[in-house]
């Protein structure tokens, strides 16, 4: 697991002085945490997991 | 309203049954693990999916077979005349089956105490959700569908004799396959259907800037890379259309009110995405319901009928401003709102000149608000509020809307792992994280771990969602349904959305209970009789003085 934490890259244009509020915070920090454990959450082989979903269609 | 969600389905490893029987067993995992062993069969009796709003019925032989979704052994509905007091009409007889084998579907199909349905819909087990008479409620009884499949993922796992099961709240496999959730919606019959079409398309076309799901990957399988806001977008071939399982329309013509057919018709919206977001699945249905409340509002208006006038002054009208909304190319504009992550592309208007998506939305906000002010109740006013600020959150802080608005949230994720890994749109595990999104299981499902982690809203609790998996809404019939199926489980012999079958000891045939008015049937009309009935047989004498109308021929079961 990694632990460098990148600040996610939608910075194009925001406006650095702005204050972040204390929710956006928070998510941002989950979101963060959601991809340090994402290789223990996601299917163990994205790939043949990705490729094995198929459905039926329906409505 | 109401929302009826196919779950995709996945078996787990070294799984070889095919969807239809893993959607089987799901339904049969549910029935264990709620315990209700009950024989209630699905009533398909009033059933007519084949029913044009337009005003014409397809013919049952011109259908594709997916469109033949009721029971041809049925019997049309008879003409009930409603009467006041508890029944919506007289109480019919219908013979008990001779045959039980026989008539025993071998679909799975399974009505819950809380009002809802979990059947085998199209190889991919179904929740339709209990009517609700509010946006919250919609949300809570949604939820409660995803507790009814996670509770029959942990059975099937915990039982070393039956497959692992998963199971998804998506409409897409990225490989050309997609599965409906659809809104239902009860609205005035005096509406001309004329137009519902014509004011709502630019509606639902654009509301998916707030309701998106996300969806990564373009085209129908997924042809080219990218990330697009709606999951069913590039499903949508035609404008109108009574269709649900090939070109797929914007607006639906479906006419099959399950209630009765001279005052309602039951809107079939299938446009929208399955939403692990509460707030999407609020403002869908809240946002829809008020568009759909602003038409109704402008037909009383127009007329003398005495419900109507009240204190309210001056004649109601659609605004001005929503005539100028048509879209020159209605299907095409899905395709470009859902492609267009700046939402500032302007969508072509059939009058001239253009509009952004975000700019229609407004200005049916504005329209709602201009029509709708004083008539407002609480729950809708509250829609109202959160349709405005999301809106105000789309232009002026992004980072703050991906708490509310769905396919932002998947995105900030999305991106974060691409900057992260440096992945490209096409990598495995950017789709992965798409389709992980939405498993039902807490551990799993990329969603639900953001909820843990604060970092998406959420309405409802999560008291009030486990009470939704077993109790009905109780404003709705759905109360009615649901509190027989609890209470009296061995007698109710069949139910459907607008009628329930007793079998009574004491009766010489089942006897049939029309529920042919959704606002009907509530805890407030029926409520005291229930708790006064300690069964089925005591609920039929206090129901009605009068013995139940001979059988009909219509009502003879088919022969054998």
């Amino acid at each position: 697991m990694t632990q460098q934490h990148h600040t996610p890259a939608r910075g194009d244009g925001e406006e650095p002085d702005a204050p972040v509020p204390a929710a956006v915070q928070a998510n941002t920090q989950a979101v963060d945490d959601l991809l340090d454990e994402i290789d223990d959450v996601l299917e163990q082989n994205a790939e043949s997991f990705v490729r094995g979903f198929v459905q039926k269609g329906g409505q | 309203m109401g929302i009826e969600t196919e779950y995709g389905i996945l078996g787990g490893d070294g799984v070889r049954q095919n969807p239809m029987a893993l959607s089987a067993l799901v339904v049969a995992a549910y029935a264990q693990a709620s315990g209700r062993r009950s024989r209630t069969r699905w009533s398909y009796e009033g059933e007519d999916p084949l029913s044009d709003a337009r005003g014409w019925r397809l013919d049952g032989a011109a259908a594709h077979p997916s469109q033949l979704t009721d029971d041809p052994d049925r019997p049309a509905p008879s003409g009930d005349d409603a009467d006041p007091g508890h029944l919506d009409g007289p109480l019919l007889r219908r013979h008990r089956p001779q045959d039980l084998e026989r008539d025993d579907p071998a679909a799975a199909n399974m009505l819950l105490t809380n009002g809802a349905r979990l059947y085998v819909d199209h190889a991919h087990p179904e929740y339709s959700s209990p009517e609700v008479a509010s946006a919250l409620d919609g949300v809570r009884w949604d939820r409660a569908g995803e507790e009814v499949m996670l509770s029959a993922v942990r059975t099937l796992a915990a039982n070393p004799h039956t497959p692992e099961v998963h199971l998804y709240k998506n409409n897409v496999d990225g490989k050309g396959a997609s599965y409906g959730t659809h809104e239902n919606f009860l609205v005035r019959r005096d509406v001309p259907f004329d137009e519902l079409v014509r004011y709502l398309t630019p509606f639902l076309v654009t509301r998916t800037i707030l309701v998106g799901a996300g969806r990564v990957g373009l085209g129908q399988a997924g042809e080219e890379p990218g990330f697009q806001l709606s999951q069913r977008a590039d499903y949508i071939e035609a404008h109108v259309g009574l269709e649900t399982t090939l070109r797929r329309p914007i607006v639906n013509t479906r006419d099959e009110p399950h209630a009765d057919p001279q005052r309602f018709r039951r809107l079939h919206v299938i446009i929208g995405d399955a939403n692990c977001s509460e707030t999407a699945t609020y403002l869908k249905l809240g946002m829809t319901s008020l568009v759909l409340g602003v038409l109704e509002a402008a037909v009383l208006g127009g007329s003398a009928d005495p419900a109507a006038d009240g204190d309210t002054p001056g004649v109601l009208a659609v605004p001005d401003a929503w005539a100028g909304l048509a879209l020159a190319d209605p299907v095409d504009a899905v395709h470009r709102v859902s492609r267009d992550l700046t939402l500032e592309e302007g969508l072509e208007l059939a009058d001239g000149g253009t509009a952004t998506a975000w700019e229609i939305q407004r200005a049916y906000l504005d329209g709602v608000r201009q029509v709708l002010t004083d008539r407002l109740d609480e729950d809708e006013a509250r829609v109202v509020a959160t349709w405005d600020r999301l809106l105000g959150l789309l232009r002026s802080d992004r980072p703050a809307a991906a708490r509310e608005v769905e396919w932002l949230a998947k995105l900030q994720v999305l991106e974060a792992l691409r900057a992260r890994h440096h992945l490209a749109w096409d990598h495995a595990k950017v789709a992965a994280v798409d389709l992980q999104w939405s498993d039902v299981r807490p551990e799993r499902g990329l969603y639900a771990r953001l909820r843990a982690a604060g970092a998406v809203a959420t309405l409802a609790t999560e008291q009030e969602v486990s009470d939704a998996v077993v109790h009905p809404p109780v404003d709705t019939r759905a109360y009615f349904r649901g509190e027989a199926v609890r209470r009296y489980p061995d007698a109710v012999a069949a139910a459907g959305w607008n009628g329930l079958v007793l079998d009574v000891p004491s009766e010489p045939t089942l006897v049939r209970v029309p529920m042919t008015d959704p606002t009907r049937g509530t805890r407030a009309l029926l409520g005291p009789l229930l708790d006064a009935s300690p069964d089925a047989g005591a609920l039929l004498a206090r129901l009605t003085g009068a013995t139940p109308e001979a059988i009909p021929p219509s009502a003879a079961p088919a022969s054998a």
